[in-house]
């Protein structure tokens, strides 16, 4: 048993690190100013990325997290794209949560299209900037309830329907779009849908202002007869009552801990600087009981005695799914605590640092707005919470509403 | 080689003669056990052999992040798993009203030879180079049976542990071979704690002065697990430099011991020892050339945790099937979201609680620095650990707060995390 970073992802932590702490950190209140600007930093930063991970079958960012196993079956225990993908994103979510969202072809869409693509479509849109559309004005965790439709046309598949909260949905180069084949048959005939900017019937009608993540876009499109390749659809085009709305689901178990991972990294930052701000009033040396010492320095070994315990979580839950262990309920778990965790560690933060962590010439108060949206998307707390229980007491969603 | 075959022959032979194995349905996993564990040490006598001469290495460096267990953990765990459920659980309600083991429990546990665990191979047990892991997954095991109970029940093996890891080799000579003898082991108990407000081990009150070839001990210890019983006492005392562990007899002259009954851990025989000038011979003093008496606090710290890890999936397990069953307002309460979430965070904590033990445990164990890791794990297990207690008690209303269900004893018992000290050692 072993739960120490292996050593073969250490200089990809390292580096990750370098580019939080030298390319984000430097830019990331410019960015918080300035919302709705895109971060033109990025775009080399991105080839960069793309270069590295070319290079490399251990890449960071999103789409490693789901990348298929390669055909030969290796004996034993495995530490593959999942684990390395979560430390990643943890280092450069120590950089910038926001910036990391909007950086170009690591987005969640991608990390959809990576996981339930064919060979195909792969192939396709491999190199192409996704972003991911779910949520409508109507139905937000309640993704069976979408009202987004897709009607078969000839080769084509014809969408009408709002999104909402599409992260990167006007930067992005394509969106992959949730849509109902048939309303009347529930969550089985809910399908993914690569739409290419420039559709036609494609529109962004408005772009969030938001609390935190400024740096990230997040828009609301809307379909009109957006009429789509039938190549287009991810995955099976078949109504599988059984297996289809989970596999739709399938894609949570990967981005779920990478979620976590980023809930991780925001909280850790908060940590590192409360500590080094404090450091003349704390001991910080794990050695005398916990009533002994101040309340600040207490609250700290809390705080971080938490975020310890969501880090091991979240590399848990990466770890089985690179092990081809079901994880869904570790996922659900992993995300359901670091969400919590790194919420409260940087509104905590922010309270320890008093009026310094308040003020804008520190970032702990962009940590703390940026730490909520952590908590929500990619499935809310309450969500997670749903999943566990239903898991842990073998209930449906039909028990246990 | 022939060494390690013959003791398992031995332990076999013992268990062999025994009739409960049969009765509770685990003499399969005892003999596949035990079958295992002298083929493991067959394969690491092998090894040494063929790296004869080498230092042994401290972390490997390749190692993989790897949260599975090992075959022979993985058997260990199943057997103790059952026992835990066909023994200890049925036996925790009356050792704890009564506030004593059954003596028929505890020549079960004499046979199935927890402390051949806690000694090293060149002393007659099975202990080889990485250990904690493997103590703290019995630990988790014994503590999902009863955390009182699992807590008494580790005493010797926490003893063994502590003479073989801080004692010299003279004093590993001398004391472990009684563990894994024919004959019932002197129990040892370990005396950390003291009755002071804000207790601090690292600051003990309880002095040892040397005089001449002796020791002279003197200070008052509080919550000694099996402390009424011991015949041997491991005391926790500052000496002239820094804190020392003494192996002390427990009927030595100006050792007077009382019972000293708690909220819980009541079948754990509490005590309350005062020790004053108590002469000790000064090769008594546990005298490794590494001693650590931090590292010791933390083995004890890592101990009660993995228990406590183990009584928090004993709970989550119960209120699982309790929150199905109950019924009201026409369907199980389960499948309210005011129910179910409680379940879901007790569910979420205790993966939590377990990974933090796991990774202090398999850092100790890898040679790597694991002080932190130790606090925080604490700090963790502390609160969580306190808070599924109390939720599973509130879970079954007015019946969880009768004895009735278990729920109210390892309220009682968890509690214990956040103030003992010492008594167990990983």
């Amino acid at each position: 048993m072993n739960l120490e970073t292996p050593k073969k992802f250490r200089s990809l932590v390292t580096q990750a690190h370098q580019v939080a702490a030298n390319y984000f950190r430097p830019i990331s209140r410019k960015y918080d100013k300035a919302e709705h600007a895109y971060p033109k930093e990025l775009d080399l930063l991105a080839a960069l990325l793309d270069g590295m991970n070319a290079g490399s079958p251990e890449a960071v960012g999103a789409t490693s997290a789901s990348k298929r196993k390669s055909a030969a079956q290796e004996e034993g225990v495995r530490n593959g794209g999942n684990l390395s993908a979560c430390l990643g994103v943890m280092e450069l979510c120590w950089g910038d949560v926001g910036l990391l969202l909007a950086m170009p072809r690591q987005g969640l869409g991608n990390a959809a299209i990576a996981a339930v693509a064919n060979e195909e479509q792969l192939q396709r849109f491999g190199s192409t900037w996704a972003a991911m559309a779910i949520t409508e004005p109507g139905c937000g965790s309640d993704s069976a309830a979408i009202r987004a439709t897709a009607v078969k046309d000839g080769d084509h598949y014809v969408l009408n329907g709002e999104k909402i909260f599409v992260t990167s949905g006007e930067r992005a180069d394509a969106v992959v779009v949730w849509a109902s084949l048939d309303r009347s048959l529930g969550r089985a005939a809910i399908k993914s849908f690569v739409v290419e900017k420039g559709t036609p019937g494609m529109t962004v009608t408005r772009l969030e202002k938001k609390l935190g993540i400024k740096a990230s876009d997040t828009a609301s499109i809307s379909f009109n007869d957006c009429r789509v390749s039938a190549a287009n659809l991810l995955g099976n085009p078949e109504i599988d009552a059984q297996k289809g709305f989970a596999g739709v689901m399938e894609t949570f178990d990967n981005t779920r801990p990478l979620v976590a991972g980023m809930a991780v990294g925001v909280a850790k930052a908060a940590l590192d600087r409360t500590r080094e701000l404090l450091k003349k009033a704390c001991r910080f040396d794990y050695a005398r009981p916990l009533l002994a010492v101040s309340h600040a320095e207490a609250t700290l070994y809390r705080l971080e005695a938490e975020w310890e315990a969501a880090r091991l979580l979240t590399l848990k839950a990466a770890w089985m799914a690179d092990n081809k262990l079901p994880n869904s309920k570790e996922a659900s778990i992993a995300k359901a605590k670091a969400g919590r965790v790194a919420n409260e560690v940087t509104l905590k933060c922010v309270e320890l640092a008093g009026a310094l962590g308040y003020g804008e010439d520190e970032l702990l108060e962009k940590w703390a707005r940026d730490s909520k949206i952590l908590d929500i998307f990619e499935g809310t707390q309450q969500i997670q919470l749903l999943i566990v229980a239903r898991r842990q007491l073998g209930k449906s969603s039909s028990e246990l509403k | 080689m022939t060494d390690v075959q013959g003791r398992a022959l031995a332990m076999l032979n013992r268990v062999a003669q025994a009739d409960w194995p049969d009765r509770l349905k685990l003499r399969k996993p005892f003999e596949k056990l035990i079958y295992s564990g002298s083929r493991a040490s067959f394969r690491l006598a092998a090894e040494r052999t063929a790296k004869q001469g080498k230092v042994p290495r401290k972390s490997d460096p390749d190692a993989l992040f790897d949260l599975s267990l090992s075959d022979e953990q993985r058997m260990l765990v199943d057997m103790l798993d059952g026992f835990a459920t066909e023994v200890l659980r049925p036996a925790a309600h009356d050792a704890d009203e009564t506030a004593s083991i059954p003596a028929e429990l505890l020549n079960q546990v004499q046979e199935l030879g927890l402390a051949y665990y806690g000694v090293g191979e060149v002393h007659g047990g099975m202990a080889g180079e990485r250990t904690t892991v493997t103590n703290a997954l019995i630990a988790e095991c014994l503590g999902k049976g009863d955390l009182s109970l699992g807590a008494a029940l580790l005493v010797p093996l926490s003893a063994a542990n502590c003479i073989r890891r801080w004692g010299s080799p003279e004093q590993q000579e001398r004391w472990l071979p009684a563990f894994v003898g024919e004959e019932t082991a002197p129990l040892m108990a370990l005396a950390v704690g003291e009755p002071v407000l804000m207790f601090d081990p690292q600051q003990l009150a309880t002095k040892a002065r040397r005089k001449g070839g002796s020791y002279l001990l003197s200070g008052e210890k509080c919550l000694v697990l099996r402390g009424l019983e011991a015949s041997h006492l491991i005391v926790a005392a500052e000496a002239e430099q820094g804190p020392a562990l003494f192996i002390v007899d427990a009927s030595a002259k100006g050792i007077e011991r009382r019972a000293d009954p708690a909220m819980g851990l009541k079948a754990g025989g509490l005590a309350r020892i005062r020790l004053k000038s108590v002469k000790v011979p000064a090769e008594n003093r546990l005298a490794a050339e590494h001693f650590d008496y931090r590292c010791f606090v933390d083995h004890s710290a890592l101990a009660w945790c993995a228990l406590a890890v183990g009584t928090g999936q004993a709970a989550l397990d119960y209120v699982t099937t309790y929150c199905n069953e109950r019924t009201a307002f026409g369907e199980p309460i389960s499948h309210r979201q005011g129910v179910a979430f409680m379940v879901a965070d007790i569910a979420i904590e205790l993966d939590a609680m377990r990974l933090m033990v796991w990774r202090a445990c398999a850092r100790a164990e890898q040679g790597l620095d694991f002080q932190r890791e130790t606090y925080l794990a604490r700090l963790l297990c502390t609160e969580k650990a306190m808070k599924i207690g109390t939720d599973a008690v509130q879970l079954l209303g007015g019946h969880g707060f009768t004895k009735e269900h278990p729920v109210e004893r390892w309220y009682r018992d968890l509690r214990a995390l956040a103030v003992m000290a010492g008594g167990l050692h990983l």
